[in-house]
């Protein structure tokens, strides 16, 4: 797309886009090619000398079993987050989007955790969830559940997928709320005027014409898991018990500042690019070809 | 809806009501641990009902803070408030700058310096964590508001945005304006300005929100105490010694933490909705 009408003369806007040009040169580009740079390279252990090792840094990546783990944690862990998250949020949208009265309070009720940082969210849900004076964590081992995310990894995992789900409701619900409400009447009554019933029209009509919206946040919440939920994991369990919540990208960081680790993190920031950078082509792709319609 | 069935209507409201309460349940916990003293959240049988010493231990939040670090959340809630202030308003204005000179202006490279600006938009600055901490602390902005707030506002969404909604703008107004006899500068003021005051107000609003929730970052670069932000002054009030945790100022300490951005999505709920969807177009 393109403007008809223009203002004349190129020393202004080269002017007026210089600030954000030299922002995002400083702390994006250079930043950005110094961590594939750094991936080839290898620090002594005072980081005063390093040398060029090719790929190495990315051989040693893959025999590591500690990054085949990360791999997997990560992978339970969004596709927990991105399917409770969804689902929860697809069915208040629904019930949202019917015609009831205070439909919009329940909307503001609803959207609010947004605004609650992420790694708050784990504080809260950690504080719930005590296993000795959490209001719900407590009364789990008083009734005999051996319950304990400090020392247990799949309560630990629990704990982590309950709070960033709890978090990441209210977004999708937004955006499931409005993909139903620019649905047309006139096709959910067609339908209806058919014979279907609520189920048959919500799976048959409504959820295919969604579908647009749910792979976009489908995409997003992925996005969000990989990386916003750094946050919850340092705060709730500091990547432990032994490891066992230790995503990717909470990987780059312990790696890099615990284990100064510098080349091996650079070489891990370089893959999770990759992997961004796919997710996002993905997206748009199908954004454009509007899935299902 | 299509047809009118109670029992439908009674479900949605159950539904909804039960999604309203999980969602306010861990909130309200906090909020009634902050009105209680250490023992009473200690022994694990914490009343749902506020306790009363909800004076005691904000006043010592704020003003002197947890035992450990002794640092007053006042202090932080500060910080945490110039960085968000700086995130909003930086970005807005390089991006408003920048959308404007690519719109309305042809100039070489024009082209070029939108993708230059637009890639940004993949790579959140997790992924290039400690080459990004290794040039801010080059530049000698360890523990400045700088240092946090200037790799955060390297980013397209806000130039996106901004081009966006000039590109609906008639190209009339220009030409008129020209007519007028106005340069670029008077353009920009008198009608491109008063016409971006929503998208303005909307893009605050998400970056605010944005900025008071940064983690990774100020954790990173921030060493000195007096720099600390809200949200990393609350983990550390946490230790795994459950010992020496106050879970009561811990507590407070989330509850304030959460006041500002929530008021900011509760009153500006308009501007926050029209913000969230338009950045992710």
């Amino acid at each position: 797309m393109e403007k008809r009408a223009h203002i004349s003369g190129w020393t202004l806007p080269l002017l007026l886009i210089l600030p954000q040009m030299a922002i995002t040169v400083i702390f994006f580009y250079w930043p950005a090619s110094q961590a594939i740079w750094q991936s080839f390279l290898r620090e002594d252990a005072f980081g005063l000398a390093s040398e060029f090792v090719g790929f190495e840094n990315y051989v040693a990546l893959f025999e590591q079993p500690e990054y085949y783990r990360a791999m997997g944690t990560t992978a339970i862990f969004s596709s927990l987050v991105a399917f409770f998250s969804l689902a929860v949020a697809l069915l208040l949208a629904t019930q949202a989007d019917k015609n009831i009265r205070g439909g919009h309070a329940f909307k503001t009720l609803l959207i609010w955790p947004y605004a609650v940082a992420p790694a708050i969210a784990g504080v809260l849900w950690m504080f719930m969830f005590h296993p000795t004076l959490g209001t719900l964590g407590r009364p789990l081992n008083v009734m005999g559940y051996n319950w304990n995310p400090m020392l247990d990894g799949k309560d630990a995992m629990i704990l982590l997928v309950l709070s960033a789900t709890w978090k990441h409701v209210s977004y999708n619900f937004l955006f499931f709320l409005a993909g139903l409400q620019a649905i047309p009447k006139s096709v959910i009554e067609a339908g209806a005027i058919d014979g279907a019933g609520p189920f048959r029209r919500f799976w048959t009509i409504i959820f295919p014409l969604l579908s647009p919206t749910t792979f976009f946040l489908l995409v997003v919440t992925i996005v969000y898991v990989f990386f916003e939920t750094f946050g919850i994991i340092d705060a709730v369990t500091g990547g432990g018990p032994a490891g066992q919540t230790t995503t990717l990208v909470y990987k780059v960081y312990a790696d890099g500042r615990l284990g100064g680790d510098l080349g091996g993190s650079a070489a891990q920031s370089v893959i999770l690019m990759v992997i961004v950078i796919a997710l996002t082509a993905i997206q748009f792709r199908y954004v454009e070809r509007k899935v299902q319609y | 809806m299509v047809e009118n069935r109670p029992f439908a209507q009674f479900m949605a409201y159950l539904t909804l009501v039960i999604g309203v309460l999980i969602v306010a349940f861990p909130v309200y916990l906090a909020i009634m641990a902050s009105t209680f003293d250490t023992a009473t959240i200690i022994n694990g049988n914490m009343p749902l009902i506020p306790g009363d010493q909800a004076g005691e231990n904000y006043s010592r939040a704020l003003f002197y803070g947890g035992k450990l670090a002794r640092e007053p959340v006042a202090m932080m809630m500060a910080n945490s408030m110039i960085m968000a202030l700086g995130i909003a308003f930086g970005k807005i204005l390089i991006s408003i700058l920048s959308a404007f000179a690519v719109v309305y202006f042809q100039f070489p490279f024009r082209k070029t310096a939108f993708w230059v600006i637009f890639i940004t938009l993949m790579l959140p600055v997790e992924v290039r964590i400690y080459p990004t901490y290794k040039i801010v602390a080059d530049l000698g902005l360890l523990d400045t508001y700088t240092g946090l707030i200037m790799p955060l506002i390297a980013s397209a969404t806000g130039t996106l945005l901004f081009r966006q909604f000039f590109m609906t703008i008639p190209d009339e107004l220009l030409e008129a304006s020209k007519i007028d006899g106005a340069g670029a500068f008077r353009f920009f003021k008198d009608t491109l300005l008063p016409l971006s005051v929503t998208t303005i107000a909307a893009l605050f609003v998400i970056q605010f929100i944005y900025g008071w929730n940064q983690y990774l970052w100020p954790l990173l670069i921030t060493t000195q105490s007096s720099m600390q932000t809200i949200v990393i002054g609350i983990k550390k009030m946490i230790t795994t010694t459950d010992a020496l945790t106050e879970w009561q100022i811990a507590m407070t300490t989330a509850v304030l933490a959460m006041v500002p951005p929530v008021l900011v999505v509760i009153f500006m709920q308009r501007l926050f909705v029209k913000g969230l969807v338009e950045t992710e177009k």
